[in-house]
């Protein structure tokens, strides 16, 4: 279970006009403005259930998935996961939770895949027979045997993201954050992800909430959605209250936005 | 607690294998090192035959002191930070580090640590062989006795987490610029100047002497390869070792302080 209320996070931003002066000026007087990631922002998920958390750049997506998985302090506001608050109970919380950011990557540059699995058995203290058994059983399911082996650095990125994926549900966590994980793959790598996520799902009742810009992700996935924009939740609802029959749903999602004024 | 220390062995080893594999570096370290020895051996002979009187410390001193210096340069160059933790803080990979359930000052230490050690043990043993099979005044000191022989190596792994600890409390400050170019190149400027590794400590004139030696720096490489040479011995050595001890739990539990300041204003930048 995962409630999240009156949640506020807003950063400083040193700001500038462009030129040379207005460069010199800033040395010595600077101009902050604060931007409000998130306002108020309250929802509650039930385990078992599959979110997707949707909203154009830059509306507090991100923000809002590093506050639950404990690695931003809200400035205000509460925060339940699974009976810890995330930022105050680090250490006990990420046991229980997966994190991919699709953007970034946690297994070792220079090793072979394998060695960054065994890194993160000793990290969680996994112990020796469900550390095996989950690695055979993501090994089957991503077909990853022939990847193992390979530096990371030398994987493609769809390869690489199937890898990152099984590394984030080695230490079977109940709860799984995937924050863009399909950014820049293939057609095929992209239907393998959805196809994995939905099964975890189904054979683990892992909890799973996604942020994407990819609508056919959101289609394949999730029943529930929820809207952000300008760090407000706009919107919690199904796939079918926004969506209008006939239409793509790219444009719906862009009609969307228009509508909230985002 | 077993499972504790565990992960950060596993870490230690994971670091320490990783460097091991990166041999032409190593290679390249070793002729570097090898010959910047030679060139700083060259000019310290050229200064001594002037006058030898004038240096507090003999001339076959100074060569041990080079020789040990060099090859154990990866234990004490500031420089050899890990960038991949600055780069971790600075473009927000450290958003995955911070998803672990590890204390990431002891996680960051034990990796810090690997890699000073992998880099060391696949340099020093060349340089160290073929130093004591140079000719008398110009290779290394055979050591004195067993005991100041323990010395040695005690303020050496003290010298050597001393570099770790500053190195530390380098990246939590990270934490707060935007970007970790500029505290770095301040560092390490600073740190090579003050730790001996420009000019050995003990060449400077007493008064500055007496400031340096209030500083952390001087409690990095100077102390043990002023214990091998045999200049620094009895009660000033207990006292310098204590200081040694104190500077480390002092580092330690600033860079400590620091990160705990710095989870909470914690922004992780990009996307």
């Amino acid at each position: 279970m995962i409630t999240m209320e009156h949640v506020c996070k807003s950063y400083k931003v040193a700001k500038r006009d462009a030129g040379f002066k207005e460069a010199c000026k800033s040395l010595f007087c600077r101009e902050y403005e604060t931007i409000q990631a998130l306002s108020d922002v309250s929802f509650t998920i039930r385990d078992g259930e599959m979110v997707g958390y949707i909203g154009p750049n830059g509306a507090g997506k991100s923000s809002t998935i590093k506050i639950l998985s404990g690695i931003l302090t809200p400035d205000s506001g509460t925060c339940d996961v699974n009976g810890r608050v995330p930022w105050k109970d680090r250490i006990r919380h990420v046991k229980e939770i997966g994190v991919v950011f699709g953007q970034r990557t946690q297994l070792w540059w220079d090793v072979p895949v394998i060695d960054s699995f065994a890194l993160l058995k000793d990290i969680y203290s996994i112990p020796e027979e469900i550390y095996q058994a989950n690695k055979e059983e993501l090994t089957r399911r991503l077909s990853l045997s022939e990847l193992l082996r390979t530096p990371t650095r030398q994987l493609s990125l769809g390869q690489r993201m199937r890898c990152e994926i099984a590394a984030s549900l080695l230490h079977s966590p109940k709860v799984l954050f995937l924050d863009e994980p399909t950014i820049g793959l293939d057609a095929v790598s992209k239907l393998a992800v959805r196809d994995f996520i939905l099964r975890q799902n189904e054979l683990h009742g892992t909890t799973v909430i996604l942020t994407t810009h990819d609508m056919q992700d959101i289609e394949a996935l999730t029943k529930r959605i929820i809207l952000i924009g300008k760090g407000k939740i706009l919107m919690d609802g199904t796939l079918e209250d926004i969506r209008k029959s006939g239409e793509n749903m790219d444009e719906t999602v862009a009609t969307l936005y228009h509508s909230y004024g985002i | 607690m077993r499972l504790v220390c565990r992960k950060y062995v596993s870490f230690f080893r994971l670091r320490f294998s990783m460097g091991l594999q990166y041999r032409v570096a190593a290679l390249a370290g070793v002729v570097t090192q090898f010959f910047w020895g030679f060139m700083e051996i060259m000019v310290f002979r050229a200064f001594y035959e002037t006058d030898a009187q004038a240096f507090p410390v003999s001339f076959a001193s100074t060569a041990s002191y080079i020789w040990l210096q060099q090859a154990f340069l990866a234990f004490f160059m500031v420089w050899f930070m890990e960038n991949e933790i600055l780069d971790a803080i600075v473009n927000g990979n450290v958003a995955y580090e911070l998803c672990r359930p590890v204390d990431i000052y002891g996680m960051w230490f034990a990796r810090s640590v690997a890699n000073r050690a992998s880099r060391a043990v696949l340099r020093c043993f060349p340089i160290l062989v073929v130093a004591a099979f140079l000719p008398a005044p110009f290779g290394i000191m055979k050591p004195r006795d067993p005991v100041s022989f323990l010395w040695f190596i005690w303020t050496l792994a003290m010298g050597f987490l001393v570099t770790v600890a500053f190195c530390m409390v380098v990246y939590m400050l990270a934490f707060f610029t935007v970007s970790a170019q500029g505290l770095r190149i301040l560092c390490v400027s600073a740190v090579e100047f003050l730790s001996g590794l420009v000019i050995p400590l003990p060449f400077f004139p007493e008064k500055i002497l007496r400031v340096m030696q209030a500083l952390p720096f001087a409690y990095m490489q100077n102390v043990p390869l002023l214990v091998y040479s045999g200049d620094l011995t009895g009660r000033q050595l207990w006292r310098t070792a204590a200081l040694q001890l104190l500077w480390l739990v002092a580092l330690i539990l600033l860079g400590r302080a620091l990160w705990l300041l710095a989870k909470r204003r914690i922004v992780v930048q990009g996307g």
